[in-house]
Parts: structure tokens; sequence; C-alpha cells
């Protein structure tokens, strides 16, 4: 409860307010997100969950700048989303690892601080650093073929992390993952989120995995994509992987599936 | 090598294919001439003899393999302007030729691939290049090369410009094609998660070409290359024949001028040979760059 307290009186990092985004299609206009208000504070983790078509991955893409937003306002850290991402202000990671088979783990992670023009030393470094904070020291020099899918999908998570942005987005980075493998990077996520202490945007349609990561939880419903909830989580910061297991956690996740299930009235 | 078995058997088929032609179509001459010397011809004689005619209608494939034979090896290394005895190639010999033709190909592909991998990159990167330059390269590949050969040399000649590099031109007329169309496909390769992960990263347009679309590309770049540096012997062999300085196009051209078809077979067996080289050296440098790529098995 005290740590719900001091995320409530940090800063803003990401304020959507009224944002509209309708999409041009051949079947004619879509209206991805409807009349979004939604602000989230500095250090916080927030899920978005709903069905397929609800616009949490859109409004994640219109966070970072990769879509437009129809009408409305959306700060990132007090800039407009473009000014943002010009700044370097997140990092994002995709649903796929999208890791270069030309490069070295190492390689990938040093991409976007070639980019954005780090010295090597300084790549070198930061590679080094990222790596150990995912667990996969040692294997820099690996090609991406030479790992699993979820050790990918790490490399993916510290190349994010390379660069000090204090966003990170993330786009339901474990969902081409087998259940044990998720449970595994959901415990390291969390840890990794004490240790950095990021602003975390989590894209997801597992509700256990929802209700175990975030502080807050978004519920979407779509046709047209909105906000149906929004769900304090009262559990602690410390998460071992058996808190599932408490009344209050199947207590929120009742309140998460009941919150998908209002939204699906509609249809 | 499991695959030579196979391979050796449909070479066998289309050699005893080739034989029962070279039968059938070269025995009209010989029973002609035996009609009129009044001799009647037994089953080995007429076999023995379409094999062995000076200007068959088609050559017998060893005859073709001894012309090449001597036209190569024997003619520099025994003929009076050979490479043995004069230190030159001689004019009369494939190799003098193939030489010809070869460092037309070459600098045709050359020309060829930069102009289509150019192309390509301003079709991707700028949008009324999209819009205008692909209808203009899909209309010059269907004009008849040809028909369009003499003309280039034509023009080119009466502004100065003769001996290798119009050949080269023609050669990079017809190899520029494969390279542009498998350049576009390779350079928009690239899926749209990569390409969103540059943006999140701010990467200039200079950025993701170098170190995404560019290597992504790898692949589509040889097989085009493969298809263009065929295309460039084709044209260059075409180049050839309204030149007359030399080249495999000119051996084929004599060739038939003087009803030599043993001529006009090894000097097409030499083309085929050197293609075959070429194809296979870019098959050898693409597997080679895409294994250390990570892009190939």
């Amino acid at each position: 409860m005290k740590d719900a307290k001091t995320t409530q009186t940090a800063a803003p990092v990401i304020e959507a307010q009224g944002l509209n985004l309708t999409f041009e299609t051949a079947d004619g206009p879509v209206q991805a997100l409807k009349d979004i208000d939604l602000s989230i504070r500095k250090g916080e983790f927030v899920s978005f969950i709903g069905p397929s078509g609800c616009g949490k991955t859109t409004f994640l893409r219109v966070v970072a700048d990769l879509e437009h937003p129809t009408s409305g306002t959306i700060t990132v850290n007090g800039m407009s989303p473009e000014a943002a991402r010009r700044a370097r202000a997140y990092g994002y990671v995709f649903q796929a690892a999208g890791l270069y088979p030309w490069r070295t783990i190492e390689g990938n992670i040093r991409l976007p601080l070639e980019i954005m023009g780090y010295s090597r030393a300084e790549q070198a470094e930061r590679a080094r650093r990222v790596l150990d904070l995912v667990d996969l020291g040692g294997f820099g020099r690996k090609f991406p073929w030479q790992l699993s899918g979820g050790m990918q999908q790490r490399a993916s998570i510290a190349r994010a992390l390379a660069f000090d942005a204090d966003i990170l987005l993330m786009d339901e980075p474990f969902g081409a993952l087998d259940e044990i493998v998720r449970d595994r990077l959901n415990e390291e996520l969390l840890r990794l989120w004490h240790r950095t202490e990021k602003t975390i945007g989590f894209v997801t349609h597992s509700i256990p995995e929802a209700v175990y990561l975030s502080t807050r939880i978004v519920v979407m419903s779509p046709r047209p994509g909105r906000i149906t909830d929004v769900i304090e989580s009262p559990l602690p910061r410390e998460r071992p992987l058996d808190i599932r297991d408490t009344p209050e956690f199947i207590e929120v996740a009742h309140r998460v599936r009941e919150g998908l299930r209002a939204g699906h009235v509609d249809d | 090598m499991k695959n030579i078995l196979p391979v050796l058997t449909v070479v066998a088929a289309i050699l005893a294919l080739w034989y029962a032609a070279t039968v059938q179509l070269n025995r009209g001459w010989t029973e002609d001439r035996a009609a009129r010397a009044g001799t009647e011809l037994s089953f080995t004689e007429l076999v023995t003899d379409t094999m062995s005619q000076q200007r068959p209608r088609l050559p017998a494939p060893h005859q073709v393999v001894v012309e090449l034979w001597n036209s190569t090896v024997v003619e520099e290394f025994t003929g009076r302007r050979g490479w043995w005895n004069t230190g030159t190639l001689s004019n009369r010999s494939l190799i003098h030729h193939g030489w010809i033709t070869l460092s037309a190909t070459f600098l045709g592909f050359a020309i060829g691939t930069g102009l289509g991998f150019v192309l390509a990159i301003g079709i991707v990167h700028n949008r009324a290049m999209d819009a205008s330059v692909m209808p203009w390269a899909i209309a010059s590949q269907t004009i008849p090369i040809i028909a369009l050969a003499p003309m280039i040399i034509v023009v080119l000649n009466s502004v100065g410009i003769v001996g290798l590099v119009p050949k080269a031109i023609i050669a990079a007329y017809l190899s520029f094609f494969p390279v542009v169309v498998g350049m576009v496909k390779g350079l928009r390769a690239p899926d749209a998660i990569q390409l969103d992960q540059m943006k999140t990263w701010n990467a200039s347009g200079w950025e993701t070409f170098l170190k995404l679309r560019l290597p992504t590309s790898m692949p589509y770049f040889f097989a085009s290359m493969k298809i263009g540096i065929a295309a460039a012997l084709v044209g260059t062999i075409v180049g050839e024949l309204p030149v007359q300085q030399g080249g495999l196009g000119v051996r084929l051209l004599s060739g038939s001028y003087y009803g030599q078809t043993i001529q006009i077979w090894s000097a097409l067996f030499a083309a085929a040979i050197l293609a075959a080289v070429l194809v296979g050296v870019i098959g050898l440098i693409q597997r080679r760059t895409l294994r250390r790529m990570g892009m190939a098995p």
C-alpha cells in the first residue's frame, strides 16, 4: 500500500487525454481508439489487456510515435511522442525478437548504440552490462540461431535497455513462448523492473501475466477500442511466483476477467 | 554425392538421344552419296559415316568435344599462331575468342549490376522513381536485343566509342534488369517489425539502408546476379555479331557462313561452359557470404 502511494505522487510520464484514432480501411473507417484518458506515472508497471482489436497495441504504438492519433492529446515525458522518440525516451520490445542473423548477440545489442553514436568502448561496456542484466552474460559472441526462443527475446529486451530510455514499451513480448519459459521470463522482468526503476507499458492477453506483473491493469474492449476498467493492484512489489495462489491475486484476476466480459456484452 | 547417379543417367539419356538424332539427320547425305556411287551401305557403315562427316547437319557429341579440344589446347600448343610458338593467343582458338567475350561480359555485368543497384535504391527510396522507372525497365526488355544491338553499335560508333565498350553496353542492357527486379524486392524484404524498430531508434534512412535493408537484400542480390551474368554473356555474344572483332559470337556467325556446323556447336558449348562457370562462381561466393551472414543453412 505504501508503494502505491509513492507512485501516486510521482510525475506522469505518459499522459493521454481524449485520444481517438481511426484507421481508414477498404471496408470503411475502423475506430481503433476511442476517448482514451490515461495517465502513467514514473516507475509504474502498467499492463494493457483485452481481446484482439481492442487497441492495446495501437495505444502503445501511439506512445511510440509509430501511429498518429486522429484527435486528442498525448504527451510522453512532457513532449509530443515524436519529440520523445527523437530524444530516445523509450525502448520498444516487439512480439518477435527481430534479431539480425548476421550479427552476434552483442552486435545486435550494439546496433541501436551505433545508430545513436555511442563510442565503441561505451558500446562494449553497455552491451556487457545489459547482457548481465538479462542473464545472458557469456552469450555475447553467439549468433541468434544458436539461442532458444526465450533467450532471443531476452536479448531483444537487453537491446531495448542498452540505451538510457526510462520508459520500456513491450508488445506481447512473451506471446510466442511456452508457459514455463514465460513464467521464468515474467519473474526476471519483475526483477529487472525493480533494479532499473523503469516505467513499463506492457501489452498482453494473458490474465495471469497481467496480474502478476502490473501495478496497474488497463482492461480494454474492441469495436471501438476503449478502456473499460483500470485496476490498481493491491499486490506488494515483491512478488514470488506462488503469489498467484493467494486470494488477493485470484481476486484481481477475477476482476480483470469480469472487466473483459463486460466489454464483450456490447457485441 | 548421392546425386551423381541420377545426373549421369540424365546425361546418358541426352547423349543417346543426340546420337540417334545424328544418325537420323545426317543419313540423307550419306545415302545420296552411296546411291550416286552405286554402292550398298551396311548399317555399321551408315552409322559410322553419319558421325564423321565434315559438315553434318548435326555433329555427333564426340565431334564437338574433339573440335573443342583442337581449337583450344591443340591450337595453342601446336598451332603456328598458338601461344606456345608465338607467346600470344592464336586468333583461331576458342581461348582467344572466349577471352574477348569474357572481358566484355565482365565489363557489361559490372555496369549492368551497378546500374540495376542504383535504380533499385532509387525505386525503394523515391516515390517518383517507384512509380516511373519500373515500366520503362520492363519495356526495355520487351525489345528484341538482336534488333537493338546493331543500333547501339552504330550510334556509339558515330560518337567514337568502339571496341569493348559497345558490346559491354549491350551486355549491361540485358543484365541490369534482373538486378533491378531482385534488388527492389530484396531492399523491401525487411519485415514491418524491423523497420518499426529502426524508427524507434530514430535511425536515418541511410542507417536503415546500410544496417538493415542492404544486408537483408543479399540473398536476392546473389540470385539476381546469377541471372544477370548469364544475360550479360548472351548480350555480349549478340553484340559481337555486328562488330565482327572476335569473340564467341563471331565464331558462331563465321561458322554459319561457311556451313561449319561443328565450329558452331563447339562455340555454342564454349559459351555454355563459360556461362555455367560464371554462374557457378557467383553461387560459390553466395554460399560463403550467406553462410557467414547466418542467412543460409
